[in-house]
C-alpha cells in the first residue's frame, strides 16, 4: 500500500464540487474535494444514495437533466472539465478518461456486437476505420482475459456471461489508452468470485498502464485490497478523507468507524451483525448541519450546527467537530 | 435470424393461410337456405338455379367441393365472376394496383414522416418542437381519413387546381400525372399512420434514451447523429416496427374508404360491389388476397426484428 503523502502529483482534482437538484434540493452533494493522483488509486465510498454516483458522473458531465452542477471545478490535467464545451468534453470522454459502470448487461449496447463497442472510441477518438479499430479491439479482448477472441469480437452482448461482459466494458474503456478510469461499483452486480476476476483484472491493467483509478464501491474488502486513498462520503458531504491505512486503522469520522463496524468479522462467528440504525436522510430532506448526526452514536448538541471540514495533516480531512478537536477518539477494524 | 426460424414462420404462415382457405370456402355454405338459389336471386328460374348449382359444384359431396376449389385455388384459378364471368384472378390483377400504390406510398409517407418526427419529438422531450409533434400525432389519429381526404381535396384541388380531385393514372402516363392522382389519397391514408408512428416512436426514443448504455456510449464520447443512429434507432425501432405490422394490415383495410371519396376503382371497390352482389367468387378472391398480404407482412416483420435485434436471431 503506497503512503498517503508521497508526491505523485493529482491527474484529477475535484475542487468544492455543489450539485443541486432544483426546486427540491440544494446541495445534493455539497462541498465535494478530492484528489486521483496519478498512477493511484481513490475509493468512493459510502452507502447508496450518498451521492457517489452522482459525483463520478458529474467528472464527465454525465449528470442527468434533472440535476445541476452550481459550483466547483474538476481539474483533470489542468483543464476545468466543467468549464469545457460539449465538444471539448467528448474529446475526453473514452479518451484520456475511460469509464465502467456497474451492470454490464445492461450498460453495454444489446443491438451492437462487442467488438464494435470496444472499437467505438478508437473510432471517434483516433479516426480509425472500423477494419483497423475492430483489429485492436480483438487485441484488447485478448488482454482482458477472454480466449478466443477473434470469435468473440462478433458476439453480442446477451451471448456472454456477467463476467465476460464486464470485461468487455472494462476492454472499451481502455480503448483509447486512457489516464484515469472511473469505475462506478464495477463488481457489484457479479458474482463473488467474478468479483475478485475482474478486481484482479483491474489491478493488472493499472499496474501494467500506469492507470490513475476512482473506483466508487461500498465494499470495504475491495477498499483494503485496491486503493491508496479513500473518499468516505455520507448524504452528499465528504465526510473523510484518509488514506487506507488511516480508514482501517485510525477512522477519524463516526461514519467510517461505524462502516468498518458493520463489517461482519471473520472468526466472530455467530455474533450478531452490526447496523446503523436509521438510513441515509433523502433528497429535500438533508439535516442543515452535521448530516450524519440523526445516526450518529456520538453525537452532542453542537453537532447538530454546520459542520466545519478540518484538516488532520497529511492530506486527511474529517467533518466532525468532536474528533478535530480530540475529544472523540475512534476505533478501527484493526488495531495496529 | 436462423434459417430453421424462418422455415418455422414460414410454415406458420402456411397453417394460418390453410385455415383461411378453409372459412373462406365454407363461406358459400354459410348462407341461409340453398346457397344456388340465394346466389342465383329472387327472381331466377329454376334453371338459372340449376345452372349455378353445377357451375359451382354444390350438388357434390362438401369434401370434394373444397378439394377441387383448393386445387383450383393452387393453380392460380379462383373461378368466375357469377356476373360478368370474368376471371376473378384477372379481376383482382386488374383492380390491385391503385390500391396497391396507395397503400405502399401511405406507408412511406407514414414511416418517413411518423418517424423522424417522433425521434425529433423523442430527443428533444418537453421542447416546443416535441410538444407540436405530440399535438398533431393525437389530432392526426383523431381525425377520420375520408374527412381528411374532402379538407385535402377541398384545399388542393378546389380551392387551388393543383392536383386532380379524383381518378388514378398509371405510372405508363408519366410519373408527373401518376404523382400527382397519388399524392393526395396516400396523404389521407397515411396520416394516421403516421400520427400513430410518431407517439410510438417518440415513447420508444424517450425511454431508450435512459438506458444504461445510452450513458455508456456517451461516456465513451458518442454524440449527435452518431450516437442516435448506432445506440438510439435501432434499439427504438423495435417495438416501432411491431406497430408498423399491426398498421400496414389495418391500411389495405382503410384504402377501401379513400378509394370511394376518390373515385377509384381499385380493390375496395371491387370487394364492395362483390359483397353488395353477392358474388362470392370475388369475396373469396379478395379474402384471400388480403390474407396472404397480411402473412406477408407478419414474415415481413420478423425478418426485420431479427436484423434489428439479435437476440430474436438467436433465440
Amino acid at each position: 500500500m503506497t503512503p498517503g503523502h508521497d508526491t505523485a502529483r493529482p491527474l484529477l482534482s475535484v475542487e468544492g464540487l455543489t450539485i443541486d437538484l432544483p426546486g427540491v434540493q440544494p446541495g445534493l452533494v455539497e462541498d465535494v474535494t478530492f484528489q486521483v493522483r496519478e498512477g493511484h488509486c481513490t475509493a468512493l465510498i459510502g452507502e447508496s444514495g450518498c451521492g457517489k454516483t452522482l459525483t463520478s458522473m458529474s467528472i464527465l458531465g454525465l449528470l442527468p437533466a434533472s440535476v445541476r452542477v452550481s459550483a466547483g471545478s474538476v481539474w483533470f490535467d489542468g483543464v476545468d472539465l466543467l468549464t469545457r464545451t460539449p465538444r471539448q468534453l467528448r474529446r475526453v470522454r473514452g479518451g484520456p478518461v475511460g469509464m465502467i459502470f456497474q451492470e454490464p448487461m445492461s450498460s453495454l449496447n444489446p443491438t451492437m456486437t462487442v467488438g464494435d463497442q470496444i472499437a467505438e472510441a478508437r473510432r471517434l477518438h483516433l479516426g480509425e476505420r472500423r477494419k483497423t479499430a475492430l483489429a485492436r479491439a480483438r487485441e484488447l479482448l485478448e488482454r482482458v482475459g477472454i480466449p478466443n477472441a477473434a470469435r468473440r469480437i462478433g458476439a453480442y452482448p446477451h451471448e456472454m456471461s456477467g463476467g465476460m461482459q464486464q470485461r468487455v466494458m472494462i476492454a472499451a474503456a481502455i480503448a483509447c489508452e486512457p489516464r484515469l478510469i472511473i469505475a462506478d461499483e464495477p463488481t457489484t452486480a457479479l458474482d463473488v468470485t467474478i468479483q475478485a476476476e475482474i478486481l484482479a483484472l483491474l489491478r493488472d491493467l493499472q499496474r501494467d498502464l500506469d492507470l490513475a483509478v476512482l473506483l466508487v464501491t461500498h465494499d470495504l474488502g475491495v477498499v483494503a485490497d485496491f486503493c491508496d486513498d479513500v473518499v468516505v462520503m455520507y448524504a452528499g458531504h465528504i465526510a473523510e478523507r484518509t488514506t487506507v491505512d488511516g480508514l482501517f486503522y485510525d477512522p477519524a469520522h463516526p461514519y467510517s468507524s461505524a462502516l468498518l463496524a458493520a463489517v461482519p468479522q471473520v472468526g466472530q462467528a455467530r455474533s450478531r451483525l452490526t447496523v446503523i440504525p436509521g438510513r441515509v436522510p433523502s433528497a429535500g430532506g438533508l439535516p442543515a448541519g452535521c448530516r450524519f448526526e440523526p445516526r450518529c452514536a456520538h453525537a452532542q448538541s453542537p453537532c447538530g450546527e454546520r459542520q466545519p471540514d478540518v484538516s488532520l495533516g497529511d492530506g486527511r480531512r474529517t467533518r466532525c467537530g468532536r474528533v478535530a478537536s480530540g475529544e472523540l477518539t475512534l476505533q478501527g477494524a484493526l488495531r495496529g | 435470424m436462423s434459417t430453421r426460424m424462418i422455415i418455422r414462420r414460414l410454415g406458420g404462415g402456411l397453417l394460418v393461410l390453410w385455415l383461411v382457405s378453409i372459412l373462406t370456402f365454407l363461406l358459400v355454405h354459410l348462407i341461409p337456405g340453398d346457397p344456388a338459389e340465394v346466389i342465383a336471386g329472387e327472381n331466377a328460374s329454376q334453371a338459372d338455379v340449376e345452372r349455378i348449382r353445377t357451375e359451382l359444384g354444390l350438388d357434390r359431396p362438401v369434401l370434394t367441393q373444397y378439394v377441387t376449389w383448393l386445387s383450383g385455388v393452387l393453380r392460380g384459378d379462383l373461378g368466375h365472376s357469377l356476373f360478368t364471368g370474368k376471371s376473378v384472378v384477372t379481376s383482382i390483377a386488374e383492380s390491385a394496383p391503385p390500391t396497391l400504390v396507395i397503400t405502399i406510398m401511405a406507408i412511406v409517407l407514414a414511416v418517413l414522416v411518423g418517424v423522424s418526427a417522433g425521434t425529433v419529438a423523442g430527443l428533444t422531450q418537453g421542447s416546443r418542437v416535441d410538444r407540436l409533434v405530440s399535438t398533431l400525432a393525437t389530432l392526426g389519429i383523431a381525425m377520420p381519413s375520408f374527412w381528411l381526404a374532402m379538407v385535402l381535396v377541398s384545399i388542393f384541388s378546389l380551392t387551388n387546381p393543383w392536383l386532380p380531385a379524383t381518378g388514378y393514372a398509371d405510372l405508363g402516363e408519366g410519373f408527373g400525372t401518376w404523382l400527382s392522382h397519388v399524392i393526395l389519397p396516400s396523404t389521407a391514408l397515411g396520416l394516421a399512420t403516421a400520427a400513430e408512428l410518431a407517439r410510438h416512436t417518440r415513447g420508444c426514443v424517450a425511454d431508450v434514451l435512459t438506458r444504461p448504455y445510452v450513458r455508456t456510449a456517451r461516456a465513451r464520447g458518442a454524440s449527435g447523429a452518431w450516437l442516435v443512429r448506432r445506440h438510439i434507432l435501432r434499439n427504438a425501432a423495435i417495438p416501432v416496427v411491431t406497430v408498423l405490422g399491426l398498421q400496414a394490415g389495418r391500411l389495405l383495410g382503410g384504402a377501401i374508404v379513400i378509394e370511394a371519396v376518390f373515385g377509384i376503382s381499385g380493390l375496395g371497390t371491387l370487394a364492395v360491389n362483390a359483397v353488395l352482389q353477392r358474388n362470392y367468387p370475388v369475396i373469396q378472391g379478395y379474402v384471400l388476397l388480403c390474407a396472404v398480404v397480411v402473412v406477408l407482412l407478419n414474415l415481413i416483420v420478423d425478418l426485420a426484428y431479427g436484423w434489428i435485434n439479435p437476440k430474436v436471431r438467436t433465440a
